[in-house]
């Protein structure tokens, strides 16, 4: 029998089995198979817990192919925290998983080894950088050395010249009077791969009076090792930043990666049986906002550069979902002059993104991207905007499969574009030198 | 024909991935929305055209397998729940939308055609598809065919058979016939009119050609708050008094509201509000006003503490949210619920919720209340944990108590989530051993060997009494 925690088996008490989740499910809609519903999923974890199933492979197969997206939250009547119960379970599962060594060799480097230790995280990144400018990769991909998944990420991922660690200073001025004082989390995927949108992120910051600070000593948020199974070393991560982000003083933690952003939010659970760090994770949590979040509630300094372009915003789960922001970013974006936001069909419903579902589940990641490129498609949009990295790089490469000539952008890009465009108009100083 | 055969073959037929036989894999199938009877089926077969249906029928007719065809599985009252030893013939795949003829108002779906989707496809025309069950975001075409499924706008626009003018259908044996068409009211038999609302029982509807309905010009919302049901239930009978003829008219009683409120739809009723009434009139703009402001004044003149005509779409749209989210929003009181779905006459709302809430007492329950006040479909919602040793038997029991009354206040034991194993034993509330075997009678034309979804709808003479109880033992491996 499953041992899951209280709080999972709370929320697995709430679900009363009424299915209005299953079209909320992006692999229900592609699979069209009960188990492959949250209502199957917790049917399935329930009856794990009750002893009234076995976790064979085709029982966890329906567990692996959960995007863990959360879009089923939104959907559901009484409010079942569906994250919880499919985290839980993957914990609990992933200790009597028989993994090949060579699986668990590589997860745990990746969790354990890579995640929280940002400078090894920047050594391979520049690896990868000289591999690309080399011209190595794409060797690798046409003589198929590269498997499938891989080859088709290396695409579109392109490492840019400076991570955003290196170049943004650890405290940053605010332009005029100090409004807030605020610290940026710079991610681990979001700091080597985009860098720029980091730096843009403090760039509009600090252009709407917050004192900026970026820590050296963060690390990762977790979500990653915690998503796929591995809690503990998501714990040790989450303890790291909570002592590095209260030590700052700072107001706010601004995040601009949705997925980082709920984890942050969600470091309570995590450490709920770590007396030493129960309340501070709840100070930390207090304090945590997703860049567009903040930006909605502050009297944004309105920007006058004009980005004249049709856009579509394509929700993050983990910020529409998870932490119930869908309205702000959308406000954020119009209040850009020039920009034309378009209706998206259905732009809550997941890319098949999700952290590394994309590289485990690679078929079903692409069914579900096609789903959602065609969306795109009818809208026709110059500017694609997300809010999360994971979604942004796959979207990339959704518009190359579907051979569109659209941008892929972070809302605050696009904000920091409309600054700068203004600015630079006008003759103003640029006070961060663009990267 | 052993199992490996016959997975061999269904895989033969649809493709070996879409048929799923693995025991641990088929427990996602063992129950739908009715989850007090739990058993494997023997396996899932998905098929993704009628001609698939037609052939894994035909070969399980041929070996006298049983089989249950499915949906989403929103199903309230056990319509797909398998004895174990049938196979799920889940629609799930065929769910595509074959045609919309704008110019006759017709729709032709296939059945696992989502109910809510076939409105979001035609209301650029001005359309929509009128039967909306509260599962409407996740319940199949094919489903509300098979249950004959309402929903709170029927009030006015009819149930499901009102809507329906054709169907694809696979006969028990496996032979694909047509009936009905775009026309309405063809000579003879009414067909399509038997086969809706037969849960399933006579073969399976493949394809649905459904009426599309003209939006209103004009809507107007209006939600009341009273100190009590009674005074809701007078502001029900004086509106139908007045002859107005609401779209919708839905109450909840003072559970119901502390489960919306806890749940992921709240409006902010006051903490312990005793009921509420949401109306809805809609039609010709003209006269919209004057018929809300009619609701309005019956229910201040019934004592209401407060009553609001939604301003926006948008405040419209989270009433609506609220309250069609009420069963499941139920998750907040208790981990289990069973929902019931007595029919009562209007005039006699007060009297029988009065009745309910004694039930309720005397068996030591929590009950909800949520229903379509307008047309006296009561859905009284028991809350239970099915943990507590004993407590399904006494859920069972109390809601055979509740439909009790409801038949003695002259109503009947179903308005719109059909008997399915549920209400078997329920049945000879409202029908004698001769009703039911006429019915029996139909049902030997159209499925002789029993095969097409057994055990649902109509009891096996004589063994009432024994169904209850077989209803009780919840859960087999």
């Amino acid at each position: 029998m499953l041992q899951l925690s209280e709080r999972a088996l709370a929320e697995i008490e709430s679900c009363v089995h009424c299915g209005l989740c299953v079209e909320a499910c992006p692999t229900y809609r592609e699979l069209r198979v009960e188990g492959d519903s949250p209502r199957g999923r917790i049917h399935l974890i329930r009856s794990l817990v009750q002893g009234l199933a076995e976790p064979n492979e085709a029982l966890l197969a329906h567990l692996d192919r959960c995007l863990a997206c959360r879009a089923c939250e939104t959907a559901c009547p009484s409010g079942v925290r569906y994250g919880a119960i499919i985290e839980d379970a993957r914990a609990a599962l992933e200790t009597r998983r028989r993994r090949s060594l060579a699986a668990s060799t590589a997860r745990r480097f990746f969790f354990r080894g890579l995640l929280p230790r940002p400078r090894r995280l920047r050594a391979m990144a520049r690896i990868l950088r000289l591999l690309q400018r080399t011209g190595v990769d794409r060797l690798a991909r046409r003589t198929g050395l590269l498997p499938e998944p891989m080859a088709a990420f290396a695409e579109v991922v392109q490492v840019p010249d400076r991570f955003g660690q290196n170049v943004l200073p650890e405290r940053i001025a605010p332009a005029g009077e100090c409004r807030y004082r605020v610290a940026l989390l710079t991610g681990c995927v979001m700091d080597v791969l985009f860098g720029p949108t980091n730096v843009a992120t403090a760039r509009v910051l600090a252009r709407n009076g917050c004192e900026v600070l970026v820590p050296r000593e963060q690390v990762c948020c977790g979500a990653v090792p915690l998503h796929a199974g591995d809690r503990e070393a998501a714990r040790q991560m989450a303890r790291r930043n909570i002592d590095v982000f209260l030590a700052t003083g700072a107001d706010y933690i601004i995040v601009n990666a949705a997925g980082c952003g709920s984890t942050l939010k969600e470091y309570p659970w995590l450490l709920a049986g770590d007396p030493a760090y129960a309340e501070k994770a709840r100070q930390l949590a207090a304090k945590v906002k997703d860049v567009t979040e903040f930006l909605a509630e502050i009297d944004l300094v309105p920007p006058k550069g004009p980005v004249e372009a049709d856009v579509v915003y394509q929700d993050a789960c983990h910020l529409a979902h998870a932490q119930g922001i869908r309205i702000q970013p959308r406000q954020v974006l119009q209040k850009i002059p020039g920009l034309r936001l378009r209706a998206l069909a259905d732009a809550g419903a997941c890319c098949g993104s999700a952290g590394i579902y994309n590289l485990v589940q690679y078929d079903l990641s692409m069914q579900v991207l096609d789903r959602k490129m065609e969306a795109i498609a009818a809208a026709r949009p110059e500017i694609i905007v997300s809010a999360n990295p994971g979604c942004i790089l796959q979207l990339r490469l959704g518009v190359k499969r579907f051979g569109l000539k659209a941008e892929v952008l972070h809302v605050v890009d696009l904000l920091d574009r409309a600054y700068q465009a203004a600015e630079v108009r006008e003759g103003e100083r640029q006070w961060i030198r663009h990267s | 024909m052993d199992q490996a055969q016959l997975i061999a073959a269904l895989g033969d037929i649809v493709g070996s991935r879409f048929v799923l036989h693995d025991p641990q894999q088929l427990r996602a199938y063992d129950c739908d929305g009715f989850t007090i009877q739990r058993r494997l089926p023997r396996a899932v077969v998905l098929p993704g055209s009628t001609e698939e249906v037609a052939r894994c029928v035909r070969l399980l007719a041929a070996h006298r397998i049983p089989f249950i065809p499915r949906g989403a599985g929103t199903c309230l009252s056990g319509g797909t729940v398998p004895r174990g030893d049938e196979v799920v013939i889940a629609l799930t795949r065929m769910r595509r939308l074959l045609e919309v003829d704008l110019r006759n108002r017709r729709a032709v779906v296939e059945a696992g055609f989502v109910n809510l989707h076939l409105t979001e496809a035609v209301q650029q025309h001005g359309l929509c598809f009128a039967p909306d069950p509260s599962s409407q975001y996740a319940c199949t075409i094919g489903g509300n065919v098979a249950e004959n499924s309402g929903g709170a706008h029927c009030l006015k626009y009819g149930v499901t058979t009102n809507h329906v003018t054709g169907v694809k259908y696979v006969t028990w044996d496996g032979e694909i016939l047509e009936l009905g068409g775009k026309a309405t009211d063809l000579p003879g038999y009414d067909l399509v009119g038997l086969l809706t609302g037969s849960e399933g029982t006579m073969g399976i509807v493949t394809e649905v050609t459904v009426k599309l309905t003209r939006l209103p010009q004009g809507v107007k919302t209006v939600l009341a708050l009273f100190d009590s049901v009674e005074q809701a239930s007078r502001a029900v009978s004086g509106i139908i008094a007045a002859g107005i003829v609401p779209a919708a008219l839905e109450m909840m009683d003072r559970t119901a509201i502390m489960a919306v409120e806890r749940g992921n739809f709240p409006v902010g009723f006051p903490e312990g509000q005793e009921a509420v009434l949401l109306m809805e009139v809609d039609g010709l703009e003209t006269g919209l006003e004057e018929q809300a402001a009619a609701m309005e004044a019956i229910c201040r003149e019934a004592g209401c503490t407060d009553v609001r005509i939604a301003r926006s779409e948008e405040e419209r749209a989270r009433w609506w949210a609220n309250r069609k989210t009420a069963f499941g929003a139920c998750g907040r009181l208790a981990p289990n619920y069973y929902v019931q779905d007595g029919v009562i006459p209007r005039s006699r709302l007060a009297e029988v919720l009065a009745e309910v809430h004694a039930i309720a007492e005397r068996y030591g329950l929590i009950i909800a209340n949520v229903f379509h006040a307008g047309d006296g479909n009561l859905h009284p919602v028991i809350c239970y944990d099915e943990k507590v040793p004993g407590m399904v038997e006494k859920v069972v029991r109390a809601g055979s108590e509740i439909l009790a009354a409801c038949v003695r206040a002259g109503g009947s034991i179903s308005g719109e989530h059909g008997i399915g194993v549920e209400k078997l034993a329920d049945m000879h509330l409202v029908f004698g051993p001769e009703d039911l075997a006429v019915q029996a009678a139909i049902h030997r034309v159209l499925d002789p060997l029993d095969l097409s979804n057994p055990g649902k709808l109509l009891p096996t003479p004589g063994r009432c009494a024994e169904l209850k109880s077989e209803a009780i033992p919840t859960v087999s491996t």
